[in-house]
């Protein structure tokens, strides 16, 4: 265990919104048992009132849920010095086996909690509260795994144990032993940048046509995740070469660091923006004609296809930018 | 869009002037809310610029230093280990090193020795020991040996300047023939060994044929020797921050305690609200933007205070603590280095846990029934 300040502040983090999440979830499951919307009863009110504390705890458990993925990586990458043969948040990562599912924990978590609260929006606007089983529910799925989260971060930070100097001898024995590589493996360029060109492009056409005819909202969503996922293989297997100007280096991570003007940011910020609005896109398309949806739902699907569109076309715009002033020129 | 923001706006200006009604209940608040922002600020910009510190002495550090032991306990270094060290391939140079600490009776600090090419009967001695013994150029200073014999009489050639003060100020300079002289240290010997090393990579192949032909040999890296500072001043820094947990506790369930017990004015004025239309949301919004308010601001104030602290005045609180202490301390000041990764995890530490607590009596206020609030 490292008592490193942002490794406390992390588990403090954690367990917070852990504690959170679970409250949240005894309330949501009193309401997918209990919830009756034409019922006067006292029960009725009472958890009419709880909806309130339950978005409001949301909310903050996932604005905070959202920098705790990046202060994660932050995290990783400070610490990389402790460990013998780690040269970035890449090998921290992989010192023991729980770093790298505790980031993709993050990143699901991420993604499912935005979901949320587009869902959680939408409910908001329609008078009689026609989402709300389908938002327990998917609050139901959230909550377990952001407690799983909180386990194996506190396993992955409790099994981390820094090569320090000890009395009998340097640590230098424990370098023969173990090698933590940073090596990340990566698909091959060419055939990435295709699919990166093709799934953005996709994105961008099923977008246009779901925006102003409303036909294909699954389409988008679809086309927009799987967007997501080539777009982080890409990042991984051809943009990150040409931001480091180095043929061989693929890690995801050293693009947040000052040396590349926080470009990564950048990236991530507009990726995991679009994936959310895609996906959220999807969520609501069942709810789209009923009730008193049907004034909420197609506008709000609307405005988060525009979003989606935006943040991957911006993604798609920085990429091309560092391509084009790199001063690497692969040979296609 | 408009009319989001200009909702907003309405609502941090009825927030604003809504905490400036009471303003002797935020200002305490906001007065340990700050304090608890400013202490686990200190920290961490101390912390930081303690290891940028270190990461600057050692940058000078040789690639790796072997040392002798002898039943476990670090011992003096035959020359021949050198030459056959130097002999194996991959090492550019080896350098033996004397040095050692004098105890100073007269004045109760220990002092570093250190040799280098310069006359004998010369020293050249760091700005604490110039300080510690009231001498600087061209005065001399005397030495017991160990002989016991004569004492030794060194003229001071120069007082090391100030920017070297953390890694020099106990630090005395002098030829091999004094070194020697003074600790009656024996011929053929040196207290350790620098290696050079040509491609850093072989260092830890180099490291492990060290120890299989000198098995009494303790190679140290310098790699390993920053990530040792490293651990340290996390190890330190943790430790003080586990400390203030329990402040920040404290600090939490007093604001628990100012966020639940609402005055029969507050109360009111909810009622109020609520009776002219307020909604839910609405009355939750206020309370998130007086949060935002009295959070960011206690956020600012800490920092900015815990910058003076630490830069202007050298964290006096911390000091003791965290640099551990010596008769001969270096006198420093810090250089500044803040940056948004330390900003981020003092966000997380104080910001998250106060939000959190809050946000249940937030809700239990803004559901108040307003005939009940009004009645009350």
């Amino acid at each position: 265990m490292i008592l490193h300040p942002a490794v406390l502040s992390l588990m403090t983090m954690s367990l917070l919104a852990g504690i959170m999440v679970l409250l949240a979830g005894a309330v949501g499951v009193r309401i997918l048992f209990s919830w009756n919307i034409k019922s006067g009863s006292e029960l009725q009110l009472s958890l009419e009132r709880q909806t309130y504390l339950v978005s409001t705890i949301l909310a903050y458990t996932f604005v905070f849920q959202i920098l705790s993925l990046f202060l994660y990586i932050y995290t990783a990458d400070n610490l990389h010095g402790l460990f013998v043969g780690a040269m970035c948040a890449a090998g921290t990562l992989n010192v023991n086996e729980y770093g790298y599912p505790v980031l993709l924990l993050k990143i699901v978590n991420f993604l499912l909690a935005g979901t949320w609260l587009i869902v959680n929006y939408a409910d908001t606007r329609g008078y009689d509260y026609p989402l709300i089983r389908a938002k327990y529910a998917l609050l139901l799925l959230i909550a377990p795994l952001v407690l799983f989260e909180a386990y194996e971060q506190y396993r992955y930070f409790s099994g981390l144990h820094a090569d320090i100097i000890t009395s009998c001898c340097g640590a230098l024995f424990s370098q023969d032993t173990r090698n933590i590589s940073g090596d990340i493996a990566a698909l091959p360029a060419r055939p990435m940048a295709i699919a990166f060109f093709a799934a953005m492009t996709a994105t961008l056409v099923s977008g246009h046509l779901f925006y102003w005819k409303g036909r294909g909202g699954w389409l988008f969503s679809a086309v927009s995740l799987v967007a997501f996922l080539v777009g982080v293989a890409s990042l991984i297997s051809f943009i990150s070469l040409y931001i480091y100007e180095l043929p061989t280096h693929h890690c995801p991570f050293c693009c947040l660091q000052e040396e590349y003007g926080y470009i990564g940011y950048a990236l991530y910020a507009t990726l995991l923006g679009g994936a959310v609005t895609g996906l959220g896109t999807g969520v609501l398309m069942p709810w789209r004609n009923r009730g008193s949806m049907k004034q909420v739902i197609p506008q709000l699907q609307r405005t988060l296809t525009l979003v989606t569109v935006i943040l991957y076309l911006l993604f798609t715009l920085i990429v091309l930018y560092r391509i084009k002033f790199s001063a690497l020129t692969l040979g296609w | 869009m408009n009319r989001t923001i200009e909702r907003h706006k309405n609502i941090l200006e009825f927030s604003l002037s809504s905490l400036l009604r009471r303003k002797t209940k935020n200002a305490s608040l906001l007065a340990i809310y700050t304090l608890i922002v400013f202490a686990i600020a200190s920290l961490l910009f101390f912390l930081s610029a303690m290891k940028r510190e270190a990461l600057l002495i050692l940058k000078d550090a040789p690639d790796m230093v072997v040392q002798r032991m002898e039943a476990g306990r670090q011992d003096l270094v035959p020359l021949s280990y050198a030459k056959e060290i130097a002999a194996l391939r991959g090492v550019r140079e080896v350098k033996p090193r004397l040095w050692g600490y004098y105890y100073d009776s007269p004045s109760g600090g220990n002092l570093t020795v250190m040799t280098a090419e310069m006359p004998a009967g010369f020293i050249k001695i760091g700005s604490g020991v110039s300080r510690l013994r009231r001498a600087t150029a061209a005065d001399v200073i005397v030495l017991q040996s160990y002989d016991n014999e004569v004492p030794l009489m060194l003229e001071i050639e120069e007082v090391l300047p100030y920017e070297s003060e953390l890694a020099a100020a106990d630090l005395v300079i002098m030829s091999e023939l004094d070194f020697r002289k003074l600790f009656k240290f024996p011929q053929g010997h040196a207290t350790d060994l620098a290696l050079t090393v040509a491609n850093p990579r072989e260092l830890s192949t180099l490291a492990g044929k060290i120890v299989d032909k000198f098995p009494d040999a303790r190679p140290i890296l310098k790699s390993e020797m920053l990530r040792t500072y490293d651990s340290i001043f996390d190890w330190r820094g943790g430790m003080m921050l586990v400390m203030m947990i329990a402040a920040v506790l404290s600090f939490i369930i007093f604001a628990w305690d100012r966020a639940t017990g609402l005055s029969a004015e507050e109360r009111k004025e909810i009622g109020i609200l609520k009776s002219i239309g307020w909604e839910t949301s609405d009355v939750l919004l206020l309370k998130f933007w007086e949060g935002a308010v009295i959070s960011l601001s206690a956020f600012f104030f800490g920092v900015i205070a815990a910058y003076v602290h630490v830069y202007f005045f050298s964290a006096p609180l911390f000091q003791p603590v965290l640099k551990g202490w010596s008769v001969l301390y270096p006198q420093f000041k810090l250089v500044p280095a803040v940056d948004t990764y330390q900003l981020g995890v003092l966000f997380f530490l104080t910001v998250a846990p106060y939000t959190f607590a809050t946000i249940i009596p937030c809700w239990r206020a803004a559901t108040i029934d307003p005939d009940a609030a009004m009645r009350s």
